[in-house]
């Protein structure tokens, strides 16, 4: 807005819908302060202290457990995200808003957990382990959609493909004696799915969503058949064992940082690697270009000489394979073991992520990380037993998402042609 | 390359685009292709370009016969196009449209952007053909991206160049540097295909022309044997007046009053400023100016569709300031857009749809909550008679149309509500002659039933034409209103260009 327009008290329409959102992003600000003020902060008896461990059993250095007075803390995080709300109010942070919103975001975090914790002890990097335990499969499958859906072809299977890799795994591993070998079944039944997913959207052109759907609810149905028939006589089968934690040497003794990141399992490993190649070969590569193309204007990538369908099918079996690799998670890399339905909506919930992460694998993975959060906090405040529902704890991401989608992250948007089958002439 | 088409035949459901045609161009010559809207030009090209599969005939490339599965097949060959409506990706920058297909990459697999761009840079250059390589596609004007288009067209160093109506959205001086780039070409024995409504630029780039209509070839010939006149008639199948012969205009009450008007385009700079002028009823208004002079912009704000920063827009009277399109359109007011392919039709709607976009929650169309079918089959029928909207049916797809039959579509569609206020952006864009003339006859028609029109244009032969009085605007300011009578061709040329009254 130039000095002239303000002076004049002019404004545009889309200036005055720009004033508002800053305005009600201020709001939010300060209504986070005066939560984690009276609430957290008053809401604890005065000279309590939160305790957080900082060690996990056995692994790197020891650290001494971070003790802080419960009432300061939460005050002081209260004033700091006050001001922010303050500025943002008064002039508001334009380019730099993503940015102090996540500030708040971890200040809030900050402040309810020092209130969880007051009287009592509190394991913080036990927790950001599981954190990044819990998002691995989430981060897989958001990538797997990334994939499809950058390539044009929406993937609301991910939940099937992920279930059904999960039960391939287990029954691959136990027969073979061999986890790798369970792992490298369950990707390979991924992309068998992701073939199928690819034939019906891209050759008989059957709505995605629709298609889709089938996939998730034959998945299910024949994954619950067979392990109540296979799995309940022959239990040997399901007995695969859990993929060993593979601890890299120096590393993983850091403090907190290595057990959180250098302890753990193939799979993390995997993730923390695929989403970094994934953003390098989505936008520094020819192979990205082309998929990119072919999902936002497939007929212009037609008319330079590019095989559309091709790059789909090629696109969609990679995504499939990936969320396979999510799948054999669940019974490989952490259960042991297969149980009907063990998915639990988590392929829905990493579709969620893809979307919160604007189908780019970096922000899949935030999102991944801020769900994997939420459900690691809601089993460990159980142990604490906080007057806060646990369930609630488990809704908090999505309602923060919804929010984060609708205001401060701005429009989120899908390939153009996301959905729609190509169709030549 | 010498390139021949023999005995091509294209049926879509309904159509057949091109029956048994013949066609020939040479090594080092342009090839011009004549034809209605309609008559099969863009079909005839997509099956040259692999784009479709013909039923029927041939292709010969220097001679030996060649099929095309796709485009990457002719490409492979030679044949690069610019094709009508735009292949470009809008979220994908200038840069990345440009090298899609064609990439450079660095030994370990990642783009090579640096080397692309040098290219490119020294391309738009080269032939003066300015563009922005970071800008994103969907942030450009439609000149810009014709000129991206057709540097993306010559990056790929076509040995034959397909040019589909590459001249419709350009300025003049940008359609000679386009001749200059033609020429160039074909001087180093390149053959070029060039497809434009335009008869006098036909002429003068052409060294031969053939002529399609309703899918056949009914002609070929060369500038020097055919004058427009001739070229029209063959078109079109009768003579073709090109002017339209208009009583003096009798001016009523003003209907549209805009006073200090200014607009911002999408960076915040102001596009249109200070901007003041009537039109009145039974009267012609023409705005000129070469594209970019910030007439888009004035025309989203006064059709409600870009905010006004300052100023108000009255209509009859009323104050109708920053009003939504649809409570314009209530009170009397249309609007044919000047980008049809975002703003004009639903390509995937039917035409008959199409046709009644914004008037189906009306009577006849609708009544209370029930939409009226046979009401809306019956508009379309006579639509598609009144104004020669060429379709297989009113219910085919929008976008399958020719882009001048979709452009007429619009055109339709909104002469039918314009009661009070006509504004028509570039109405003709696109059209053949007999459609254009037939459109200016609408226009006129329309002035003479009492409303006010208001006609943005860049064809200064589009101005001359219809308008009553002109309204020269340079840089979003208006720079000078001239009279039908003093308006000359060199006195409106000089105030184009930025000279002052
Ligand atoms: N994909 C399609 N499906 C069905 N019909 C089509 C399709 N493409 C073109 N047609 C029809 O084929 C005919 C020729 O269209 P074409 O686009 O080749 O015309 P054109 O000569 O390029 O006209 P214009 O000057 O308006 O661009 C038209 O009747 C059109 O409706
Ligand atoms: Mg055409």
């Amino acid at each position: 807005m130039t000095a002239a327009t303000r002076a004049a008290g002019v404004l545009t329409t889309s200036q005055a819908a720009e004033r508002r959102r800053a305005r009600t992003i201020g709001v939010v600000f300060l209504l986070a302060a005066a939560v984690m003020g009276a609430g957290f902060g008053l809401g604890v008896e005065a000279g309590l202290d939160s305790t957080f461990g900082l060690n996990v059993r056995g692994t790197g250095a020891e650290l001494p457990d971070l003790v802080v007075p419960s009432r300061l803390v939460a005050a002081v995080l209260a004033v700091v995200c006050a001001g922010l709300g303050g500025v943002q109010l008064a002039r508001g942070f334009t380019r730099r808003l993503p940015a102090v919103a996540a500030v708040v975001a971890v200040c809030f975090v900050a402040a309810f957990l020092t209130w969880a914790a007051a009287g009592a002890s509190f394991n913080l990097t036990g927790m950001l382990q599981s954190t990044l335990l819990r998002a691995t499969p989430l981060a897989l499958g958001a990538c797997a959609g990334v994939l499809c859906e950058r390539a044009g072809v929406v993937n609301i299977a991910l939940e099937g493909m992920m279930l059904t890799a999960a039960f391939t795994g287990a029954l691959v591993a136990s027969a073979a004696g061999d986890q790798l070998v369970g792992v490298v079944g369950a990707v390979a039944v991924g992309g068998l799915l992701g073939l199928v997913l690819a034939l019906l959207s891209i050759r008989y052109r059957v709505d995605q969503i629709i298609g889709g759907t089938v996939i998730n609810i034959f998945a299910l149905g024949l994954t619950s058949f067979l392990s109540q028939k296979v799995f309940s006589e022959y239990q040997e089968l399901n007995s695969p064992g859990v993929l060993r934690v593979v601890r890299i040497p120096l590393l993983a003794e850091l403090p907190v940082l290595g057990p959180v990141l250098f302890a753990n399992n193939l799979f993390v490993y995997a993730m923390l690697l695929l989403v970094p190649l994934l953003t390098i070969g989505l936008f520094r590569t020819r192979w990205g270009l082309r998929v990119r193309a072919v999902g936002e204007h497939p007929r212009a990538a037609d008319t330079v000489g590019i095989d559309v369908l091709q790059v789909r099918y090629r696109t969609v079996v990679l995504g499939g394979m990936v969320a396979g690799l999510a799948g054999a998670f669940f019974t490989l890399g952490s259960v042991g073991r297969f149980d009907e339905n063990m998915t639990a909506g988590r392929g829905f919930i990493a579709l969620a992520a893809l979307i919160f992460g604007r189908w780019h694998p970096v922000g899949a993975l935030a999102a991944a990380l801020v769900f994997g959060f939420a459900e690691s906090l809601q089993s460990k405040l159980a142990i604490l037993s906080t007057p806060i529902p646990s369930e609630f704890l488990l809704m908090a991401p999505y309602l923060v998402t919804l929010l984060v989608v609708a205001g401060v992250v701005g429009r989120s948007r899908a390939p153009a042609a996301d959905g729609q089958p190509y169709v030549k002439g | 390359m010498r390139v021949e088409l023999r005995g091509i035949t294209k049926r879509f459901p309904g159509v057949v685009a091109n029956a048994d045609v013949d066609l020939e161009v040479d090594g080092g010559q342009v090839l011009a292709l004549l034809g209605e809207n309609g008559a099969g030009k863009s079909t005839l090209m997509n099956v040259l370009f692999g784009l479709y599969e013909p039923d029927g005939g041939e292709i010969l490339l220097d001679g030996s016969p060649v099929r095309f599965a796709s485009p990457a097949a002719s490409i492979a060959a030679g044949i690069g196009m610019v094709h009508q409506h735009f292949m470009l990706v809008p979220v994908f920058s200038v840069l990345e449209n440009v090298m899609l297909g064609v990439e450079t990459t660095t030994r370990l697999g990642g783009l090579d952007r640096r080397a692309a761009r040098a290219r490119l840079v020294e391309l738009s250059a080269a032939y003066n053909l300015q563009v922005d390589p970071d800008a994103d596609v969907e942030d450009l004007s439609v000149g810009a991206q014709q000129r991206v288009e057709i540097l993306k067209a010559l990056y790929r160093q076509a040995d034959c160049l397909i040019l589909d109506e590459p001249t419709a959205v350009l300025t003049p001086p940008e359609i000679d540097d386009l001749f200059r780039i033609i020429t160039t070409l074909t001087e180093s024995g390149r053959s070029v295909i060039f497809i434009s409504h335009k008869l006098g630029e036909v002429r003068r780039i052409a060294d031969r022309i053939t002529v399609l209509r309703r899918g056949e070839v009914v002609g070929t010939t060369t500038p020097a044997e055919s004058s427009e006149a001739d070229l029209a008639a063959l078109m079109v199948g009768r003579e073709v007046q090109l002017v339209v012969d208009k009583s003096p205009a009798r001016p009523g009450q003003p209907v549209l009053r805009v006073e200090g008007l200014r607009v911002l385009d999408e960076r915040g700079v102001a596009v249109v400023d200070g901007v003041s002028f009537e039109v009145a009823a039974g009267e012609i208004v023409a705005v000129a100016g070469v594209q970019g002079n910030g007439q888009t912009e004035l025309v989203e704000a006064l059709a409600g569709l870009r905010a006004v920063d300052a100023g108000t827009v009255h209509l009859d009277g009323e104050d109708v300031t920053g009003l939504q399109p649809r409570r314009l359109l209530e009170r009397g007011m249309a609007h044919v857009p000047e980008d049809r392919q975002r703003d004009g039709v639903v390509g995937a709607f039917p035409v008959r749809d199409n046709l009644v976009l914004n008037t189906f929650r009306r009577r006849p169309f609708a009544r209370g909550l029930r939409i009226d079918r046979r009401a809306i089959r019956d508009n379309a029928s006579r639509l598609m008679a009144d104004f020669d909207i060429r379709a297989a049916s009113p219910e085919v797809a929008a976008a399958t149309l020719s882009g001048g039959n979709q452009q007429k579509v619009i055109v339709a569609r909104e002469f039918g509500h314009a009661d009070r206020l006509l504004i028509a952006a570039q109405p003709t864009r696109g059209l053949d002659v007999g459609s254009i003339q037939y459109i200016h006859r609408r226009i006129v028609d329309k002035r003479d039933e009492g409303a006010a029109v208001l006609l943005v244009s860049t064809e200064l032969d589009e101005v001359l034409a219809l308008a009553d009085r002109v309204i020269v605007v340079f840089r979003g300011h208006i720079v000078g209103t001239v009279p039908r009578a003093d308006a000359t061709r060199d006195h409106l040329g000089l105030l184009m260009a930025g000279a002052t009254a």
